[in-house]
């Protein structure tokens, strides 16, 4: 109990209670039930890319493709059903997934197969995803009006009080919790991140184990394309333009290492809520949304450095300690 | 970033030196020179504009801003480290300056702002990152938000256009005929970070870190010494980009220069200089920088999109690396 509460998820709880009761003393409205659904609404997306995000940067990689994957897969999803709006939506969501699955898998084969670092493959393919969707689209953009009235509904639709695209967040959270707990998969991430060479001797495959989560992580960005599309009922090039990068704020606000191998589900969801409501309660305070930028990069200092020193107070790593001292002298 | 890595067997040291012509036949940098020259030709037989004095310096303005911040980002990179917050200082020290000329100042002072905001910029990642030991990937991921972030705060949707006439030099001027003010300034500094990384006992200690920190730091080098000068100097060649940038906008929005962090990278891997550190060279990265520019605007004068040509610079990034290995696959 006192290790939980001296934990990083106790503390970083702790301050999205106090964010939320210093905007309540103001502004009562916004912890409101109706509009904290609104708000973990809106950021679901953020946290089902956190989530496969956060199961790469586990594995020692970084997956900075992700928002170029769900605009691409958007795009497809928006084009096919302006082409064919009799397609049910059962069938563009397991095409959505599938095709970001792919997309990831190519990631993961060139990292795998080739022994390619990670942040240059998906910084390659990042660029790539992208273009093709100037080159399928023509730079054309998928409006509102061309598409189906259920493609469109579907994450808005409300299911026992919540809408469907919140109850897909709350779904993947469980999944990928119940996967990174429970499965000789999930263990296996933290073992090649942990120590790459000890998870070789105990029979992981460590270039495997990371085209798994590059796989992964491409199917949720993959989903989250089509939720993302419908929901704001557009789809063009530009679409979610530099979200990988506040996608791995979440995780590093969330306490995820970026060194592999350390870090909780629990932090990350933690982590996408923080941005999350900081976002949304900018307007809410009145203070302009210009300023979103700039907290959302200072809180991601002061989270790695609060990571730090707590690693550090522990000792866990100790076959690091020499490097971290040649690091810091 | 050797944190990324994961493959035990990256770093063999083979026992047998080979002769220097051997080695420079298979050496990175003639790979790409054949590749810029074969681009070279490709886009003269593609169209009849392409080989013209204007034209080919019109060009240059394609990669000389951002290979000015390649050079200092590869010895970076060389080191272990990176810095993706480039762009954003471009856009914070654009922000100042334009703020600076609002205010009446002349041009020396813009210049002298442009530069100071760079080192300040610079300084603040290296403190992080030197003194406080954090990862370096982590750190820029937030100043890039924060830098610009400031840049959004102060600027909002608006913008500083009220710039002295004479700042326009480095931007726009021409030192002879069709050689630019700012092309000059790119063979100055492939020079003085030649110099710097091949040359001296500094560039030497660069390489010795990125191979081996501890090692580094056992044999008298201060480390941390070393990689605070260099985000330093990536800074400053961040503040010099910006000066030029901005002289030849003539405005500064927040989003100047958007993106090209990952741009500044590519041209760097792209270069030959390895992301875990420890090897490359800047012959390498100045050919890179060629290529870079060549295809964007060998491609543009064909009127293919921007965007079209980002996927051949994608395909660039990955193939140049997983050739060679596909090839060392294939034969064995």
């Amino acid at each position: 109990m006192m290790t939980f509460l001296k934990s990083r998820e106790a503390m970083l709880g702790a301050a999205i209670l106090l964010l939320l009761f210093l905007i309540a003393s103001r502004f009562p409205a916004f912890v409101a039930p109706a509009n904290l659904v609104r708000v973990f609404t809106d950021t679901s997306p953020l946290l089902i890319l956190a989530l496969g995000q956060t199961v790469v940067i586990l594995t020692r990689c970084i997956d900075l493709s992700v928002a170029a994957n769900l605009a691409l897969t958007g795009m497809v999803c928006a084009m096919l059903n302006a082409a064919m709006p009799g397609l049910p939506v059962a069938a563009i969501l397991l095409l959505a997934v599938a095709l970001g699955a792919f997309m990831g898998a190519l990631n993961g084969l060139l990292v795998w197969k080739l022994a390619i670092p990670s942040i240059v493959v998906t910084l390659g393919t990042m660029t790539i995803f992208r273009g093709i969707i100037f080159l399928i689209s023509d730079g054309a953009w998928v409006n509102a009006h061309e598409m189906s009235a259920s493609f469109t509904g579907f994450p808005r639709s409300t299911v026992l009080g919540l809408p469907v695209l919140a109850w897909f967040g709350l779904l993947v959270a469980v999944l990928v919790a119940v996967m990174i707990a429970r499965t000789p998969l999930g263990r296996a991430f933290y073992a090649v991140g942990g120590n790459p060479h000890a998870a070789i001797y105990t029979g992981i495959d460590v270039g495997k184990t990371q085209f798994w989560a590059f796989t992964l992580s491409g199917a949720l960005a993959g989903l989250t394309g089509y939720l993302w599309v419908a929901r704001y009922a557009v789809a063009y090039v530009d679409i979610a333009g530099g979200f990988e990068l506040e996608v791995v704020a979440a995780c590093v606000i969330g306490g995820i290492s970026i060194a592999g191998g350390a870090g909780t589900i629990l932090g990350t969801i933690l982590g996408a809520l923080f941005l999350g409501i900081v976002k949304n309660a900018l307007p809410v305070v009145d203070i302009s949304p210009f300023w979103q930028m700039a907290i959302s990069g200072t809180a991601i200092i002061v989270a790695v450095t609060l990571n730090v020193r707590n690693a550090r107070a522990k000792g866990r790593i100790i076959l690091r300690s020499a490097q971290a001292e040649g690091a810091t002298a | 970033m050797s944190d990324l890595s994961t493959d035990p067997s990256v770093r063999q040291i083979p026992d047998r030196l080979q002769s220097r012509s051997a080695r420079l036949l298979q050496s990175w940098e003639l790979l790409l020179l054949i590749v810029a020259i074969a681009i070279f030709i490709a886009n003269s037989f593609a169209s009849p504009y392409f080989l013209n004095a204007w034209n080919l310096s019109d060009a240059t303005f394609n990669f000389t801003e951002k290979a000015m911040i390649a050079f200092a980002m590869a010895l970076l990179i060389v080191s272990g480290e990176i810095d993706l917050s480039v762009a954003s200082i471009i856009a914070l020290a654009s922000t100042a300056m334009g703020a600076a000329a609002t205010a009446g100042f002349g041009t020396p002072a813009l210049v002298l702002v442009g530069l100071v905001t760079g080192l300040l910029c610079g300084a603040f990642n290296g403190t992080l990152v030197t003194r406080l030991g954090l990862p370096s990937i982590v750190v820029t991921i937030g100043t890039m938000s924060l830098f610009r972030g400031i840049s959004y705060i102060v600027l909002g949707d608006g913008a500083y256009r009220s710039y002295p006439a004479d700042f326009t030099y480095f931007g726009q001027g021409y030192v002879f005929w069709v050689i630019s003010f700012e092309f000059v300034l790119f063979v100055l500094f492939a020079l003085v970070y030649y110099v710097l990384l091949h040359r001296t006992n500094f560039g030497r200690a660069i390489f010795a870190i990125g191979n081996n920190p501890t090692a580094a730091q056992f044999s008298g080098i201060r480390v941390g010494r070393v990689k605070f000068t260099l985000f330093l100097l990536t800074g400053l060649m961040s503040g010099v980009a910006a000066i030029c940038l901005t002289s030849r906008l003539g405005s500064t929005r927040p989003s100047i220069g958007f993106g090209w962090e990952l741009e500044v990278v590519t041209m760097v891997v792209l270069g030959g200089i390895s992301i875990l550190g420890g090897s490359g060279s800047i012959p390498g990265v100045v050919i890179a920088a060629f290529v870079m520019g060549l295809v964007t605007f060998g491609l543009g004068l064909l009127n293919v999109p921007g965007i079209v040509m980002s996927i051949f610079i994608g395909c660039m990034l990955i193939g140049v690396i997983a050739l060679p290995r596909l090839w060392k696959m294939w034969r064995s």
